[in-house]
């Protein structure tokens, strides 16, 4: 029981997650797309679940990070990266294309996954591929 | 109208909860991209709690294209090609920049990271801009 109850916690919150991005609206690639859109019809509701998802998490994060260790785990395991170097804002601005260009991002795309329609399943493989290809381009 | 804003709201805070949860419990941050890309070899980390976490993703996916299926669109009417290449971009560059619109939008923001700071600019201008070139197409 002790080594699965982080695995239990682990699946709840992906699906808590996966039911906070659909109520949000992020499942829906033409919500995203109209958020993005900003010299056109700009659609701002996704604006303000980056605001309802912050408002939660800074505060949280700010306490959590005050513990010792998590709940249960040994140790925070948090990016150890800083400072600002060029893959970092080239991975960002051909992410966004990406994302600008179909509506999904990775969250979201998964999530997605339940409804077995095409589109979603072609956007999440090439997703996968290019994390993998990525991973190459790291070594 | 304002319910859209309510529902985004409540959802980004749900997002929120599902990502402080993680933190708190396993000292996870809840960056998708991180987590699909930690299941590929070199894996570190552990992989059981990132199959837990995406299997929580799908189950939420299933829960509501049961009980809420306005959450998802009727299909994409976006080619396949179209979406091959979006996933590959996001994925890619998911990779470079490590970290998506959860990790460094969300997670990285909460824990006032410079680096997400500037991957989220980044992305969303890189976002913008390929709506705004792309906007012959419907979503």
């Amino acid at each position: 029981m002790r080594k699965q109850l982080p695995l239990l916690a682990s699946f709840v919150c992906g699906l808590l997650f996966a039911a906070g991005l659909g109520i949000a609206g992020m499942t829906r690639p033409d919500k995203v797309i109209g958020f993005l859109d900003v010299a056109g019809a700009w659609d701002p509701t996704l604006a303000f679940v980056m605001g309802g998802a912050l408002a939660v998490a800074l505060p949280a994060f700010a306490w959590i990070r005050r513990q010792s260790h998590p709940l249960l785990a040994r140790e925070f395991a948090l990016p150890q990266k800083h400072g600002l170097e060029i893959r970092l804002v080239l991975g960002a601005a051909l992410f966004g294309a990406g994302w600008g260009l179909a509506g999904y991002c990775p969250g979201p795309a998964i999530v997605s996954l339940a409804t077995l329609q095409n589109g979603v399943v072609v956007f999440v493989a090439a997703m996968l591929a290019g994390l993998v290809l990525g991973t190459r381009l790291h070594r | 109208m304002s319910g859209e804003f309510v529902a985004a709201l409540a959802g980004g805070a749900l997002i929120g909860i599902a990502a402080a949860a993680l933190l708190y419990v396993n000292g996870r941050i809840a960056g998708i991209s991180n987590i699909c890309a930690g299941l590929f070899p070199p894996v570190h980390g552990g992989r059981g709690w990132r199959v837990a976490f995406i299997a929580g993703l799908l189950a939420g996916g299933l829960a509501l294209s049961l009980l809420y299926p306005a959450a998802f669109p009727a299909a994409s009417s976006a080619s396949p090609l179209k979406l091959a290449v979006a996933g590959l971009l996001v994925g890619l560059g998911a990779r470079l920049a490590n970290g998506c619109t959860s990790g460094h939008g969300i997670c990285g923001l909460a824990r006032l990271s410079k680096r997400s700071l500037a991957a989220t600019a980044v992305f969303m201008s890189s976002g913008m801009a390929t709506v705004f070139f792309t906007h012959g197409g419907n979503p």
